[in-house]
């Protein structure tokens, strides 16, 4: 029995021992945390994705509550859990969080392989940065994409992929959470965050060179030459003319599409338009139009050859 | 890659004069094994488009890992050998560059784990027909290990003298392929310290730490053998010159692999003196590989602007 | 003359010094002469002719932008055809001043005679007058760099200068023209190294040569000691060990004086050194005692496939274009077309790209030098580490800006990388690493910019 009871007594000593330590440690090393941080990271998916930047959503729980003591939310969003989450968190924080509109990625150049071609060979790191800091790049258009991928490696939702056959990337917008990661990838600031639209529709133009006309068609046939058309034809002021490139104000764009009959290049892109019923005069034969699914302007391209 | 390989060519031409078809068998076979893994892996599990078997890196994972085994080593152990080596030491860790152990002595050390007894029957030398069946013998290392054990001294007048040593030619001598010869791997060494494959700072650092310590250790007490044979038995030659300044699995400054040398060869001698295996250079360099990163990331070359302005 | 050379690192590439014995030829003249307004560090300059004015040689047609610019003169006369963008030496369409030129018309206030005027001879050059002289008329570092001179001769109140160091290093390869401005115009360097020491108020100087110039060295340092033994000035020929990137001004300053720039902010002028090119130092005796603002320069045109690689006296603005002809045209096949030299200089897409200040060579690389190699895996060898000139460990600063840990970055001394090259000259894997480095230290130069604005 004796040696029952001094197994029993030592163990228990130990496990006594252990625990007054622990006691103490838990409480002189103790580290202070908002009690907040832990209630709104009650309220987020849980799922530690990290589409909102941070490692967890205990990540994105302190920013918010940071941001909430700095007097701003801004640039937090959960895109798992999207606004209604957001607008739970944004209540229990005390603050207001604007009214988003559904957002996605939109990659405004169209200089495909056909349209912008090649003028000489880069050899080295395959990195739009890199390639961006060497030169205009293998083509004469200084401001086009340069076809890397340096957007579709900073994707983390599989949104975004290089098409091989024209060489610029595609948003897929069914992933796209408008998380901002390709647009600040970008050197050349070609990817933007623009309103998704009705039903997905939308307008932009297709460009962002700043060259003078007849330079940026010497490079690319797509390209904008700021002639002012289009700025002419909008209702709405939509359109403005800056630095020989047009620009389309997605608050103010009222899916008319007027703009993009009228230009000479066809540099103005409607993305998820029905087809035009044909009609019965053949003076139109170029009103750029896609089926349903996502957007994809090699098509357009085509059809309007 | 195909210099160090070019400088491993004495010791091979050595190894088949000192043990005949033995040594061809297992070298050919080690090589072949690892060659044939290191594409399969890369092939059809890792489904890379292009191998990287013609860099040379396998087919000098093979020499090492056959200079590392006795010469009577059936086929299926040796071909275990190259599976481990290359499987684990190095595709496992991300292939070429991405290793974190020397892969042949990751090898080594799974089938001295493995098949101990195999791993320690060594045959002797002069046995040029012989495989399977060679006689064995005891190695440098076996009897030094005997003094200790016994604590008798004498024991080690069994030791061959320096001069067999260091050309490999004792009669009775018996050890690993690669190791038997002190003088063909040196001429190894001349060649890479001439093309500027390798620096000196690690081979040196290792051999002379041995060499101090093992030193000290035999002033102190007779039972340890004298410092010259330390240095010239098992596998102190070839571990200093071709497995430890493997550049993947060393420092990447100087001063770092002279650290990196001085505990290589401390931790051989300690191994060897109070250890239970006779042989401690392989593990004396796979645990320093386990600190490498940690030596690079705390040795740091000395930056430009740290000298102060003389006024 | 023990020969001195810098501590860590280096390497030692081909020289290819096709043209060290061609004599430099005058480049004809462009039909259109292209002036970019940005050929210098600091603010671009601005344009003060329009559409249609009538400019002669040595006519100011743009005016230094802010403190930190210089003005941009005329090298040729002619009318002004446009104030346009067109692609320059940094691969993009930048503002530039398109002139065409009629006849060869220079400004009377340019004194184009041959005497060498000596400063002893012009008690009027005070340093002050120097440094002005050196100002308005525009000149420029013309190593490449293109820091404006005068800026370097006054040092800010924290840093007291103690000497001038002529950088005739040209350790680059292929490039000839500083060699051949010695050979050609050696007294008129030493008026300017004497003006440079003047300007900035020090009496030591020194001239850093490197071993595989001795007919230069020879000659520097006898007329050295015919000018300067006896006067207030103690000045130096320094035979420096061929080792790339000995021209480095930091390896120079290392070599010259023994005396190790710390990391940036610091400039050479912390270590009491002001460094200047040679040709600088040229431009500076023609500036302040002929009244020649820049305008041209001597420029390498070199490759292994040009017919005729040669040296030119070259008035800034002609298209590259022009000089290749001269030397035999465009090779066939395979061309990659170099502003400046293989180690540092800048792959351009355009022949039309113009000669500027800081264009010390066009250099042609053909067939399969042009071309750059697969990448392999890197093994770690620690040759990068062991060439690097500022003691990096180039390896770790590649990788970590792949993945793009700035932090780790910074804390490596990615911003001390001087981007010599010879960390991707050594690699034997041929990894990108250079490239990957100057990604990392532009955005940690950038962070640390943005933090320093934020206080």
């Amino acid at each position: 029995m004796n040696f029952i009871l001094i197994a029993v007594a030592v163990l228990g000593g130990i496990g006594l021992i252990a625990a007054i330590v622990l006691y103490v440690c838990s409480k002189k090393f103790a580290v202070y945390e908002d009690p907040r941080i832990a209630q709104v990271t009650e309220l987020l998916p849980g799922a530690n994705c990290g589409g909102c930047g941070f490692a967890g959503c205990g990540g994105l729980a302190d920013a918010l509550v940071k941001g909430a003591d700095a007097g701003s939310l801004d640039g937090l969003k959960c895109p798992v859990g999207g606004q209604e989450v957001m607008g739970k968190v944004a209540d229990l924080l005390g603050m207001a969080i604007a009214n988003g509109e559904p957002m996605v990625a939109v990659v405004r150049c169209n200089g495909t392989c056909d349209l912008r071609p090649k003028i000489a060979e880069y050899s080295g790191l395959r990195s739009c940065a890199a390639m961006n800091a060497c030169g205009a790049g293998e083509t004469a258009c200084g401001f086009g994409c340069l076809g890397c991928g340096d957007c579709v490696a900073a994707c983390q939702f599989d949104a975004i992929h290089m098409n091989p056959e024209t060489g610029l990337p595609e948003v897929d917008e069914e992933k796209c959470t408008s998380c901002g990661a390709c647009v600040k990838a970008c050197p050349r600031h070609i990817i933007e965050l623009r309103k998704k639209g009705v039903k997905g529709r939308r307008v932009f133009v297709s460009c962002v060179n700043k060259d003078k006309g007849p330079v940026a068609m010497k490079a690319c046939k797509a390209a904008c030459i700021g002639c002012g058309k289009c700025e002419k034809e909008c209702k709405f002021g939509a359109i403005t003319i800056e630095g020989n490139v047009s620009y389309i104000d997605f608050n103010k764009c009222r899916l008319c599409r007027k703009c993009v009959e009228a230009c000479p290049t066809k540099a103005i892109h409607a993305v998820n338009f029905p087809a035009p019923k044909p009609k019965p005069v053949d003076s139109a034969p170029n009103t750029p139009s896609t089926p349903n699914d996502s957007s994809n302007p090699k098509v357009e391209k085509e059809e309007q050859a | 890659m195909y210099g160090v390989i070019i400088a491993l060519l004495p010791a091979l031409l050595v190894s088949f004069y000192f043990f005949g078809i033995g040594s061809a068998i297992v070298c050919a076979t080690s090589v072949a094994a690892c060659v044939l893994f290191e594409w399969a892996i890369n092939k059809f599990m890792l489904k890379n488009e292009r191998t990287t078997i013609c860099d040379g890196s396998a087919v000098l994972t093979g020499l090492l890992l056959g200079f590392n085994l006795p010469s009577n080593l059936p086929i299926w152990i040796i071909i275990i050998g190259a599976l481990f080596a290359i499987g684990v030491g190095k595709m496992t860790f991300g292939g070429l560059g991405n290793n974190l152990f020397n892969p042949a002595l990751v090898g080594r050390a799974a089938l001295l784990v493995a098949f101990p007894a195999q791993m320690t029957t060594w045959p002797k030398v002069g046995q040029l027909t012989s495989y399977l069946d060679a006689e064995t013998g005891a190695t440098p290392l076996a009897i030094m290990k005997e003094a200790i054990k016994s604590g008798d001294a004498s024991v080690l007048d069994k030791l061959p003298d320096s001069m067999s040593l260091f050309l490999g030619n004792h009669p009775d001598g018996a050890g690993a392929m690669g190791e038997i010869c002190a003088l063909a791997l040196l001429l190894g060494l001349a060649y890479m310290l001439w093309k500027k494959i390798i620096t000196w700072h690690i081979p040196v650092s290792i051999i002379c730490t041995v060499f101090v310590f093992a030193g000290l250790m035999h002033l102190a007490n007779p039972i340890y053998a004298d410092p010259v044979s330390v240095i010239l038995s098992g596998g102190l030659m070839l571990g200093a010159i071709f497995m430890a300044t493997d550049y993947v699995t060393s420092p990447m400054t100087p001063k770092g692999q002279l650290i990196y040398g001085v505990a290589i060869g401390f931790l051989t001698v300690v191994i060897r003196n109070w250890g239970a295996y006779p042989e401690g250079m392989s593990f004396a360099i796979l645990i320093m590989n386990a600190f490498t990163p940690l030596i690079n990331t705390y040795v740091k070359p000395k930056r430009f602007g740290e000298v102060p302005a003389k006024k | 003359m023990n020969v001195r050379t810098f501590r860590i690192g280096g390497i030692h590439p081909e020289e290819n010094k096709l043209t060290h014995e061609v004599e430099t030829k005058v480049a004809a003249l462009p039909k259109q002469a292209i002036f970019p307004l940005s050929q210098h560090i600091g603010a671009p300059a601005k344009p003060v002719v329009a559409k249609g004015d009538k400019v002669k040689v040595g006519t100011m047609i743009a005016e230094a932008g802010g403190f930190v610019s210089a003005p941009i003169f005329s090298s040729v006369s002619g009318t002004v055809f446009k104030i346009d963008t067109a692609i320059d030496a940094t691969g993009y369409r930048k503002p530039v001043i398109i002139i065409n030129v009629e006849g060869d018309e220079w400004e009377e206030s340019i004194d184009r005679s041959d005497k060498l005027e000596t400063v002893e001879a012009h008690p009027e050059l005070t340093p002050e007058e120097i440094v002005n002289r050196i100002k308005d008329a525009g000149v420029v570092g013309m190593g490449g760099a293109c820091f404006p001179t005068f800026i370097k001769l006054t040092p800010p109140p924290t840093a007291k200068a103690e000497c001038v160091i002529i950088n005739a290093v040209e350790c680059e390869p292929y490039i000839t023209a500083d060699y051949r401005l010695m050979m050609e115009h050696a007294d008129e360097i030493l008026i300017g190294l004497e003006l440079l020491m003047k300007g900035a108020k020090v009496t030591t100087g020194y001239i850093g040569i490197e071993t595989n110039k001795p007919k230069a060295i020879e000659l520097l340092a006898q007329k050295c000691a015919e000018k300067f033994n006896g006067s207030a000035y103690q000045v130096e020929v320094v035979p420096l060990k061929q080792r790339y990137p000995q021209g480095g001004e930091k390896q120079l300053v290392d070599a010259v004086i023994r005396r190790q720039v710390p990391a940036p902010p610091a400039i050479p002028v912390n270590v009491g050194a002001i460094v200047q090119n040679v040709g600088t130092a040229f431009a500076v005796y023609e500036a302040v005692m002929k009244h020649k603002p820049l305008f041209e320069r001597y420029t390498t045109v070199t490759g292994k496939r040009l017919a005729n690689p040669g040296n030119f006296l070259v008035r800034m603005g002609t298209p590259m274009k022009d000089l290749i002809e001269a030397c035999g045209g465009m090779p066939e096949g395979d061309n990659k077309l170099l502003a400046g030299g293989p180690m540092m200089g800048k792959a351009l897409t355009s022949v039309e790209v113009p000669i500027c200040k800081g264009t010390n060579s066009v250099t042609i690389i053909s067939g399969d030098e042009a071309v750059r190699k697969e990448p392999q895996p890197c093994i770690r060898c620690a040759k990068c580490v062991s060439v690097c000139p500022m003691g990096l460990e180039p390896y770790l600063l590649a990788k970590l800006a792949a993945v793009q840990n700035w932090e780790r970055s910074e804390h490596e001394d990615v911003v001390s990388c001087i981007e010599c090259g010879s960390c991707q000259f050594t690699c034997p894997a041929h990894r990108p690493l250079l490239d990957n480095i100057r990604m990392g230290k532009s955005t940690v130069m950038g962070i640390i910019r943005s933090r320093a604005a934020k206080k």
